[in-house]
């Protein structure tokens, strides 16, 4: 399998920063995916068991390409496997929100769809990358992406306008999840250098079309928007929630304990 | 067999070298050999009439270049496809060949040729709805029963037993189905 030409980056880019930022992407959906996996077996009927399983590949493929792309423009040699499997927390680059429990089936909703409604945006910036090889999987997971937001979306409101149980559970995990929102919109200086460098999509921008897109939802799942948050988790930058430690621990058992163990 | 082509040839190697009758009859031979590959999830389908063959062509170093692009990001698929490939291009003697992996432009289901559409249909599973839709709103245009046409069905779920395919029942014979994703 040849990989990406050379002449898809663009010129100028620093390899460590670019390897950063294309980890920083796929290290979302690498978590998410996993989160969602929990549920194999679990979900409240065989539909949604088959929904979340289904989201979880696709994530899991879009961080394979990610991660696969990081290791190469790292140029150290490091596979998608050595990343997903080898590296410790401080390490792991994903918003705080995507490594938060599972907890009820709305609540797990819930995160999918301020999740999906800020991976769409941000994957429609991303196709129009600097870099071909970020803007060719953009392009891809624009459309896995789309269907996903319509799945969750449509089960937001379907419980936010249910019972008042159904909304009274998910205004509360929306309330509860809300504050993890904020760093997905906090540009640092890798942000701040991979928009710059034509790379990255503003994040201003994608914050304009999130927010959108969840008032759009919201109002028709007839939840109300929290307030504003005072401060921010940043796990984007390797500041984790105690919760990473205890996936990793799962996800990365079978390499640790028995390094290079293939199928 | 004449060469279906429903997919955009969008790019060329750089090393691609101009055609010959040798070398056409060499892409000829490549494209019944890839003809002969069947998706491993829908065997009614080969991976041609899926669309997610890109190019064959023969670059100017000698090489047969295989261009293929993966339905979903996660199919599982993929990797045991690039395998089957690979067995039936060495069973038909195509060596050197060169297999890449193509993301742009993405797969649509929308590639899926005629007679694959047809196909699929004879199997039991509706083929994708026309075009790709956009927004948030699923594409809203009635499935149809695949065995009594009836219009009169329900989405059961957007996820069925492959990443491509929904969960549907018809309610006029009461038999479940699967469609066809349109991405």
């Amino acid at each position: 399998m040849s990989g990406p030409a050379p002449a898809a980056r663009p010129a100028g880019v620093p390899a460590n920063a670019l390897s950063r930022y294309a980890l920083r992407l796929g290290d979302l959906p690498l978590i998410l995916g996993q989160r969602l996996g929990e549920w194999v077996g679990h979900a409240p009927v065989l539909e949604e068991d088959l929904g979340l399983a289904n989201l979880a590949l696709d994530l899991i493929g879009q961080a394979r390409l990610l991660l696969s792309y990081a290791g190469e423009v790292e140029g150290e040699g490091r596979t998608e496997d050595d990343l997903a499997f080898l590296r410790d927390p401080g390490e792991y680059l994903n918003p705080t929100l995507v490594e938060q429990p599972n907890g009820d089936f709305g609540e797990t909703i819930v995160r999918q769809v301020l999740v999906d409604a800020f991976q769409l945006p941000l994957y429609e910036g991303l196709m129009g990358s600097a870099d071909k090889h970020i803007a060719a999987i953009a392009a891809k997971a624009v459309k896995e992406t789309r269907y996903h937001l319509r799945y969750s979306s449509s089960w937001m409101v379907r419980l936010g306008d249910g019972t008042p149980e159904s909304h009274a559970r998910v205004q509360g995990s929306l309330n509860r999840l809300w504050r993890y929102t904020v760093e997905f919109f906090e540009e640092d200086d890798l942000d701040r250098d991979m928009a710059a460098r034509g790379v990255a999509p503003r994040l201003a921008n994608v914050r304009a079309a999130w927010l959108t897109s969840i008032d759009e939802i919201l109002a028709e799942a007839t939840l109300a928007r929290p307030g504003e948050v005072p401060y921010s988790w940043f796990g984007k930058r390797g500041e984790h929630s105690e919760h990473l430690g205890y996936i990793l621990s799962d996800l990365q058992y079978l390499q640790r304990a028995h390094p290079g163990a293939r199928w | 067999m004449s060469v279906p082509s429903p997919i955009p040839q969008h790019r060329r190697e750089p090393g691609a070298c101009a055609t010959t009758p040798e070398t056409d009859a060499r892409i000829a031979a490549a494209w019944n050999a890839l003809a002969g590959v069947e998706d491993p999830e829908i065997p009614a389908l080969n991976i041609v009439e899926l669309g997610i063959v890109r190019f064959a062509e023969v670059r100017a170093d000698g090489v047969l270049g295989i261009g293929l692009s993966p339905t979903y990001t996660g199919c599982p698929a993929t990797e045991y496809i690039e395998a089957l490939v690979r067995e039936a291009l060495d069973a038909a003697c195509m060596s050197p060949f060169a297999i890449t992996r193509v993301l742009v432009p993405a797969w649509t289901s929308d590639w899926i040729s005629e007679e694959g559409r047809r196909k699929l249909a004879d199997f039991g599973i509706v083929p994708p709805p026309a075009a790709a839709s956009v927004g948030r709103r699923a594409n809203t245009a009635p499935i149809g029963c695949p065995r009594c046409r009836s219009t009169n069905t329900e989405c059961i779920s957007q996820f069925g037993s492959t990443p491509c395919k929904s969960l549907h029942r018809c309610r006029a014979c009461l038999e479940p189905f699967e469609c066809f994703k349109c991405i």
